[in-house]
C-alpha cells in the first residue's frame, strides 16, 4: 500500500464490499472451559460506510469488532466462520500478513486514549509511527501530514501540539490525537471502540464532530462500537444490535430509531424516556453552609458552596470532571474536612473529620460509588459484603442477619443464590445493586450516589434508577446524586445544582434549572447532551460555528 | 410490558465460576503445573518429611559418638563419621530439622513484623509511614551479614537471639514489599467504604487489605525463606550460627571442609562436605521453582490458549 497514490487509486469504489464476516464464532476461556462469546454473527460493510455496533457489556461487541481485524484477545479463539477483508482471508492469514494490514489498512481507536499512549514519547512520533513503519513513508512527510490531520480534527495549535507528551494534553484532545494516529496511514477501515465513553459531554461533542468529519473526508469505512444509543445515532449509517453474542437486529439508523422491530431494541430505545415528576421538599436534611475545601491545604477545589438538600428528595449535582462534584461528597462524608463553613445534618452541625463522628452519625450517611468493581472487596462474598453493616451497626446475630440478608436481596431484585457469589461473578448492574444493598443495610437517611450509573449500559442504568426511585419512596431516603449525565438527572432528580470550577452556577428545582434562561455554562452543558435525533450533531456543530 | 420480557437484574450476564472445593481447585492447578513446579514440590515435601521424622529415619542419635573418627563410607556409617566420630548421615538428617525449622520460624516472625508495619504504613501515609520507612532505609543501608554478626557478638549466639536478629533484619524487606503492594489496594473504594463505615485499623488491615495482597506475600515468603536459610547456613559456616552439638548443614560444611583435599586419594571422602552444601542448594532451588510457578499463576501472566 503506497499512500502517495491519490485517494481514487487506493480506495476502490465507494459501495464495494470492504469486509465480509460470515458466521463468526468466538470462544473465550474461563473457569477451565471454553464458552461461546460470539455465536455465529454475520457482518458486512461497504467502503465509506459507518456501522454502529451496540449492545450491553458482555454482548460481544468489542470481541466482534476486534475480530474484524482478524484479531482476538488472549484467552479467546476464533473457532469458525470466515473473514474476507478486501480479498484477504483474515481467518487463515499468517501473522505476517495480518501485521502488514494492521495499522496500515485497518486501524483501531481504543476506549482509553490515556492508557493507549506511551507516556515517554511525543505525540507526533506516536502518530506517525505506524505509517513510517508500515507504509515506508518518509518521516518528514508523515509529520507534515499529521499536523494537517491535527488541524482538521480541530486540535488547538495543530503545528506544535504534536511536540507535547500525552500527559500534557486533555483527555478529549488525546482521543483526537489517537484518531489522527489511526487516520495517518489512510486506512480503509477504522474500528472505534467506545472512543468517547470516558469523556465529559461537553468534550464528547467536539470529538464526535471531529471524528465524523475526518471519516467522511477520506471515505473511510468504520465500525463504531458503543453502548450509547444517542452517540451511535449521530455517527452510523446503519446499526447492528447485539445481545448475548447474537445479532438481534440490523437496520439503517433512521429506520432503527423510528421503527425498531424487536422488543429488546424497543426497550433500549425507551430508556431515555424515564422521567420522575419533581416534588418540592421543605424539610431540610443536609445543609452545606459556605464550604471552602482544598486538597493538601493549597489546591482549592470548592469556593463558598451552599446547598440545601430536602429530606426524601433527590438533589442532583451536575458538572464536568474537575468541577468539584465529588469533593462535595468527600466533605459531607468527612473524608475531606472543609477549610471553612460547616455541614448541618438534621439541623445539627456534623463534626468535620471522619474520626470525630459517632457510629450512628456514620450510619445515617451512606455512599454508593461509581465503580462497583472497586467498591467491593474482591475476596469477600456478597453475604459478607452486605452482612458487615448489619453486624457492625445493628449488632445482629448470625440468624437475624441471615433473615435480613434475604430481605435485602429481595429489595434489590436479586435472589438468595447470589449471596455466596464473589463480586467477580456478578455483572456490572448486579454489582451496583449489591452496593446499594450494602448502603441500605445500614438503614441510612442520606445516600450519596457518586456517578453510580455512568459505568453501566443504558438498559442496566434504567433498572438501577428505577430501583433507587422505588427505594426512595419506600424508605423516604434522601439522595445526593452526583452525575454528569443530563438524561439521568431528568430521570431521578427533584432539584439540581450545577457546578463549574468549584462554584455553584445554578441551583433550584429541576423544571427551573432545565428551562431557559440559562447561565452560559448550563446552556453549554445542556446543549451538549446527545439526542436520539440523527441530525442533532450536524445541527449543533452548525449552531456552534455561528 | 416489554421491559419484563427483555430485562431483569438476575438475568444479566455474569461469569459464575463453578462451585469447587479447595481440594478440587488445588488438583486442577496441580494438573496444569509445569514439571519444575512438581519437582520443587517433591523436594520440599521430602525435606519436610525428613525433618519431621528425623529420629525414625536416622540410624543413630544426633550427637552420638563412635570411637572411629574420620571413618570413610561403609555399611556401618553410610557417609562415614566426622572429626569426633559422629555419623554424618544421621547428622545430615537431623540438620534438615534444625536448619529448616529455624529458618521457617525466623521467616514467620519476620513476616509478622514486616507485614504488620507495612500495612500500618500504607494505611497511615503520614508521619508514621515516613518514620517507619526511613527507619527501614537506615537498617537496610547496613550490610546484612555484617550487621547480623555484630548483633550476634553483642547478644551472644543462642538459637533465640539468632532467630530474632535475623527476623528483625529480614523484616525490613518484607515491610518494603508489603507497603508497596498495599498502596495499590489502600486507594480502592472498598477500603474507603470501610473507613466511612467506621471500621478500626485492625479490621481494615486484616479483612480488607491482607486477603488482597496475599499472593505476592506468599511468593515473597518462599523467597525470603531461602534467603534466611542461606543466611543461617552462612552464619553457621562462620561458627556463630546454630551451635554444636545440634547438627546443622552450615557448620557441617565447615567442620568437614578440609576433607576436600583428600580427593586424589578417596573421592567419597572428598564428596562428604559437599553433601550438606548440596542439601542447601537443592532446597533453595526447589522452593524457587514453586515460587516461580505460584507467581506465574497468580500474576495473571497466562499462557495464551
Amino acid at each position: 500500500m503506497n499512500t502517495k497514490k491519490s485517494d481514487k487509486d487506493t480506495k476502490g469504489k465507494k459501495g464495494d464490499v470492504l469486509i465480509e464476516m460470515k458466521d463468526i464464532v468466538i470462544d473465550g476461556y474461563s473457569d477451565e472451559r471454553w464458552h461461546e462469546i460470539v455465536k455465529g454473527v454475520d457482518l458486512k460493510l461497504h467502503r465509506g460506510e459507518i456501522m454502529g455496533l451496540i449492545g450491553e457489556s458482555g454482548a460481544g461487541k468489542s470481541t466482534l469488532g476486534l475480530a474484524a481485524m482478524g484479531f482476538v484477545k488472549p484467552g479467546c479463539r476464533l473457532t469458525s466462520g470466515s473473514i474476507d477483508f478486501d480479498g484477504v482471508d483474515l481467518m487463515n492469514a499468517p501473522e505476517s500478513v495480518k501485521r502488514q494490514i494492521w495499522g496500515s489498512r485497518i486501524a483501531y481507536v481504543a476506549q482509553s486514549a490515556a492508557a493507549s499512549f506511551n507516556p515517554a514519547h511525543r505525540l507526533i512520533d506516536q502518530t506517525v509511527e505506524s505509517t513510517v513503519g508500515h507504509a515506508g513513508r518518509g518521516e518528514t512527510e508523515a509529520k507534515t501530514d499529521a499536523r494537517e490531520l491535527y488541524a482538521s480534527l480541530q486540535l488547538p495549535d495543530p503545528k506544535n501540539i504534536g511536540d507535547r507528551y500525552p500527559h500534557q494534553v486533555s483527555g478529549g484532545q488525546l482521543q483526537r490525537v489517537m484518531t489522527a494516529m489511526a487516520m495517518s496511514s489512510r486506512p480503509d477501515l477504522i474500528i472505534f471502540d467506545e472512543p468517547t465513553t470516558a469523556l465529559d459531554v461537553t468534550t464528547q461533542v467536539e470529538v464526535l464532530v471531529a471524528m465524523r468529519n475526518i471519516v467522511e473526508r477520506f471515505h473511510t469505512a468504520a465500525i463504531y462500537i458503543t453502548h450509547d444509543l444517542a452517540v451511535v445515532a449521530q455517527m452510523a449509517d446503519f446499526i447492528k444490535v447485539l445481545r448475548y453474542g447474537e445479532e438481534v437486529e440490523e437496520a439503517k439508523t433512521r429506520q432503527m430509531l423510528t421503527k425498531p422491530k424487536m422488543p429488546y431494541t424497543k426497550s433500549l430505545w425507551s430508556v431515555r424516556a424515564l422521567e420522575k415528576p419533581e416534588v418540592k421538599g421543605d424539610d431540610i436534611c443536609v445543609s452545606i453552609k459556605g464550604v471552602d475545601a482544598a486538597y493538601g491545604g493549597t489546591f482549592k477545589v470548592l469556593h463558598d458552596v451552599n446547598i440545601d438538600v430536602p429530606r426524601g428528595r433527590t438533589m442532583a449535582v451536575v458538572g464536568e470532571s474537575g468541577s468539584g462534584k465529588s469533593t462535595i461528597a468527600r466533605v459531607i462524608t468527612g473524608l475531606l474536612p472543609p477549610m471553612k463553613g460547616e455541614v448541618l445534618f438534621n439541623g445539627e452541625p456534623l463534626p468535620k473529620a471522619l474520626k470525630d463522628r459517632s457510629k450512628d452519625q456514620l450510619r445515617r450517611i451512606q455512599m454508593i460509588y461509581q465503580m462497583a468493581d472497586t467498591a467491593m472487596n474482591p475476596r469477600q462474598t456478597v453475604a459478607e459484603i452486605i452482612g458487615r453493616p448489619l453486624e457492625f451497626y445493628h449488632d445482629m446475630t448470625v440468624k437475624e442477619r441471615k433473615k435480613r440478608l434475604i430481605e435485602l436481596m429481595e429489595m434489590i431484585e436479586l435472589d438468595e443464590s447470589f449471596l455466596d457469589r464473589f463480586p467477580s461473578e456478578l455483572s456490572g448492574g448486579q454489582k451496583q445493586r449489591i452496593c446499594i444493598a450494602r448502603a441500605l443495610a445500614a438503614d441510612p437517611e442520606v445516600v450519596i450516589c457518586d456517578e453510580v450509573t455512568s459505568a453501566l449500559d443504558q438498559i442496566v442504568q434504567e433498572g438501577i434508577l428505577k430501583l433507587l426511585l422505588r427505594l426512595q419512596k419506600e424508605f423516604n431516603i434522601t439522595y445526593l446524586f452526583i452525575t454528569h449525565d443530563i438524561a439521568v438527572v431528568k430521570a431521578i432528580s427533584d432539584e439540581i445544582v450545577v457546578m463549574f470550577q468549584g462554584e455553584v452556577v445554578e441551583q433550584g428545582l429541576k423544571s427551573e434549572v432545565l428551562s431557559p434562561p440559562h447561565p452560559d455554562y448550563t446552556r453549554l452543558l445542556l446543549s451538549s447532551v446527545p439526542e436520539m435525533d440523527p441530525d442533532w450533531l450536524t445541527k449543533i456543530s452548525e449552531a456552534r460555528k455561528n | 410490558m416489554t421491559q419484563k420480557e427483555t430485562y431483569s437484574a438476575t438475568g444479566e450476564v455474569g461469569q459464575v465460576r463453578m462451585r469447587r472445593t479447595i481440594w478440587q481447585r488445588m488438583w486442577i492447578d496441580l494438573k496444569n503445573a509445569p514439571f519444575s513446579a512438581w519437582f520443587g514440590l517433591c523436594v520440599v515435601i521430602t525435606y519436610c518429611l525428613v525433618a519431621l521424622f528425623a529420629p525414625l529415619i536416622a540410624p543413630y542419635g544426633e550427637a552420638q559418638m563412635f570411637p572411629s573418627a574420620y571413618a570413610s563410607w561403609s555399611g556401618e556409617h553410610w557417609l562415614g563419621t566426622d572429626q569426633i566420630g559422629r555419623d554424618i548421615y544421621t547428622r545430615l538428617i537431623y540438620g534438615a530439622r534444625n536448619t529448616v525449622g529455624i529458618a521457617l520460624a525466623t521467616t514467620f516472625i519476620s513476616f509478622v513484623i514486616g507485614v504488620s508495619f507495612g500495612l500500618i504504613a500504607a494505611i497511615n501515609r503520614r508521619w508514621l509511614d515516613q518514620f517507619l520507612s526511613r527507619a527501614v532505609d537506615v537498617l537496610m543501608a547496613i550490610p546484612g551479614l555484617i550487621f547480623t554478626l555484630m548483633l550476634l557478638s553483642i547478644f551472644g549466639s543462642t538459637v533465640w537471639t539468632l532467630i530474632v536478629i535475623i527476623a528483625v533484619i529480614d523484616s525490613t524487606r518484607v515491610f518494603r514489599v508489603t507497603r508497596a503492594v498495599s498502596l495499590n489496594v489502600v486507594v480502592m473504594d472498598y477500603v474507603e467504604a470501610a473507613k466511612l463505615r467506621g471500621e478500626g485499623l485492625g479490621w481494615i488491615m486484616r479483612r480488607e487489605l491482607l486477603p488482597n495482597i496475599l499472593p505476592p506475600l506468599v511468593a515473597e515468603f518462599g523467597l525470603r525463606f531461602c534467603f534466611v536459610f542461606l543466611t543461617i547456613a552462612a552464619l553457621s559456616f562462620l561458627g556463630v550460627g546454630i551451635q554444636p552439638p545440634a547438627a546443622d548443614w552450615g557448620s557441617m560444611v565447615r567442620e568437614n571442609a578440609s576433607f576436600i583435599q583428600y580427593a586424589p586419594y578417596d573421592l567419597t571422602v572428598a564428596i562428604t562436605p559437599l553433601l550438606p552444601a548440596a542439601a542447601i542448594a537443592l532446597l533453595t532451588v526447589g522452593v524457587n521453582f514453586i515460587v516461580d510457578w505460584f507467581l506465574h499463576k497468580t500474576s495473571g501472566l497466562r499462557d495464551e490458549h
